[in-house]
């Protein structure tokens, strides 16, 4: 395959970016579509160009550091990383944009690597629980019933990846956040937690400059593990507790 | 950090100040609104009924529950629970529009949405135009200042008055339809902010959105429709 790719290029955060156009030639079909960004970096070395930066770690789709903007789209046009992505997606002779996330809470490093740690913040607000560590403990020990631990699995899938941010209309963190929030408050351990995690993980994520949520679902539709809007339904509904548990009175 | 704690008496501050408060305080007063907006829609139908009935049901709503209580008590309390909704709504949509507008100062080259409705990209400019709508709305249909058939009429000669003019026709429908889409997203939007929605609800949750959107939207327009259609004069 032969395609036009063009790429946001930024030194750095301190100077404005723009999009580059560059050709590759000779791509698989069958590589991804990191490696045809690799492709492209060791054509621009041999040339003596600075390579494009973007971030990359396990390339399996678990790790989530890969997200980049493709064609408008956040991890492209299929509902997966943007390393899981096959370049047999595009079509020969294709014009590829590619940008990195942009939200003022995930400032550009360089090019289209971005820095993701407030979403690390947002985690340090209350994403955790306070459970005495040591060996496992015997699992029969505390019962959980099989829709809730289906439920909590499936939002724990979330990578922090960012791609729902990066869709999103408002530059919001919701669906990131609501999946911690669901992770957690549907499991035993995440009780004790439960009213002032929901209260300091939105309080953080406001803080860090997302936007709020207007319920649109860009994100859950870009998201590569398929978290649902029902978390940030959730999210809703344990502020809501949070809310009324704060305002008991006094005994 | 522990911000709630049950020995607390008072809300935490951080739970009041966040942006899914402000949601709360948008869903909550919008379902007020939506409450009168289906109160309000049905009361017009007696439109059909001739001039006598419509001017005495204009007249009942000022005069109910005399003389054990005073005149204009429903209508005065359903202005101050409708004027603190619309201000508190408004705040909240505004100060949201200006995180969000912050959250993204420069946006993407290209874009492009996958699932986002017309209805929900129209919300914010939409739900300006409405209350610059209802501005209007209210000095024409109540106070007849930039009515046709000026303040010292009848309100059924004032609605006739109205919807035979063709420019206040049209901004009539532009805004109940513009209305009506917010409505679609908002009632979805609602249901998700006070956390009732799930997976399994989503498809119903949205469908009953288009429809009550719709039902309400045609209950107010058969009102402009049969005075063009000379139905109504
Ligand atoms: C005064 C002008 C208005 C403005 C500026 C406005 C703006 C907004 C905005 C920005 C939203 C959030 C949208 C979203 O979540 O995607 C919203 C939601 C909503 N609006 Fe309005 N709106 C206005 C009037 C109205 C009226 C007259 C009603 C009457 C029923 C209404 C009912 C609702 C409802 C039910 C919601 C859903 C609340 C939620 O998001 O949880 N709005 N409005
Ligand atoms: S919710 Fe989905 S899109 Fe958002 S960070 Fe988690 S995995 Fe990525
Ligand atoms: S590189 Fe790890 S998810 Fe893509």
């Amino acid at each position: 395959m032969n395609l036009t790719l063009r790429i946001w290029r930024q030194k750095d955060p301190s100077v404005k970016g723009k999009m580059v156009t560059y050709k590759v030639s000779d791509i698989s079909p069958d590589m991804s579509f990191l490696e045809m960004l690799d492709v492209l970096n060791e054509q621009l070395i041999m040339d003596g160009d600075d390579p494009v930066a973007f971030d990359h770690d396990c390339r399996e789709g678990i790790c989530g550091m890969c997200g980049v903007m493709i064609n408008g789209q956040a991890h492209g046009p299929q509902q997966t990383t943007t390393c899981q992505l096959h370049m047999r997606s595009f079509k020969d002779g294709d014009t590829i944009d590619v940008e990195p996330w942009r939200a003022s809470p995930f400032p550009v490093i360089k090019d289209l690597a971005v820095d993701r740690r407030a979403f690390d913040r947002i985690i340090q607000a209350g994403g955790y629980i306070s459970a005495p560590t040591g060996t496992a403990p015997e699992a029969h020990s505390m019962l959980v019933a099989k829709k809730d631990s289906d439920a909590a699995f499936d939002a724990a899938t979330c990578i922090g990846c960012g791609a729902c941010v990066a869709a999103c209309p408002n530059a919001s963190s919701m669906l990131f956040t609501a999946a911690k929030v669901t992770h957690l408050g549907l499991l035993p351990q995440g009780q004790p937690e439960r009213n002032d995690r929901v209260i300091n993980m939105v309080a953080q994520q406001d803080a860090e400059g997302f936007g709020g949520c207007t319920n649109i679902g860009e994100c859950a539709a870009s998201c590569p593990k398929g978290i649902s809007m029902e978390t940030i339904s959730r999210l809703n509904h344990d502020l809501l507790g949070a809310l009324r548990a704060g305002a008991r009175p006094k005994s | 950090m522990t911000v709630t704690d049950s020995a607390q008496r008072r809300t935490p501050k951080a739970a009041k100040t966040n942006s899914v408060f402000k949601k709360f305080v948008m869903a909550i007063s919008g379902i007020l609104m939506l409450l009168f907006l289906i109160a309000h829609m049905i009361g017009n139908l007696h439109v059909f009924q001739g001039a006598a009935s419509f001017n005495s049901y204009s007249e009942w709503l000022r005069t109910v529950g005399e003389p054990a209580l005073p005149p204009r008590t429903l209508l005065t309390v359903i202005e101050i629970v409708l004027s603190v909704s619309v201000l508190a709504h408004m705040w909240a949509a505004i100060s949201l529009w200006r995180q969000a507008k912050r959250a993204r100062p420069e946006g993407y080259v290209t874009k492009k949405s996958v699932v986002q409705t017309y209805a929900s990209r129209t919300m914010r400019w939409g739900g300006v135009i409405i209350a610059l709508f209802i501005v209007y709305h209210i000095l024409d249909l109540t106070f007849g200042a930039v009515n046709p058939a000026g303040t010292d009429s009848t309100p059924y000669s004032r609605l006739v008055a109205s919807f035979q003019n063709p420019i206040a026709t049209t901004v009539y429908v532009v805004a109940l339809v513009l209305l009506g889409m917010h409505l679609r997203h908002g009632i979805w939007s609602a249901t998700q902010t006070l956390g009732q929605s799930n997976r399994r609800r989503q498809k119903s949750v949205n469908a009953f959105a288009i429809a009550f959107a719709t039902l309400l939207i045609a209950g107010y327009l058969v009102v402009p429709a049969a005075v063009v259609f000379g139905l109504v004069d």
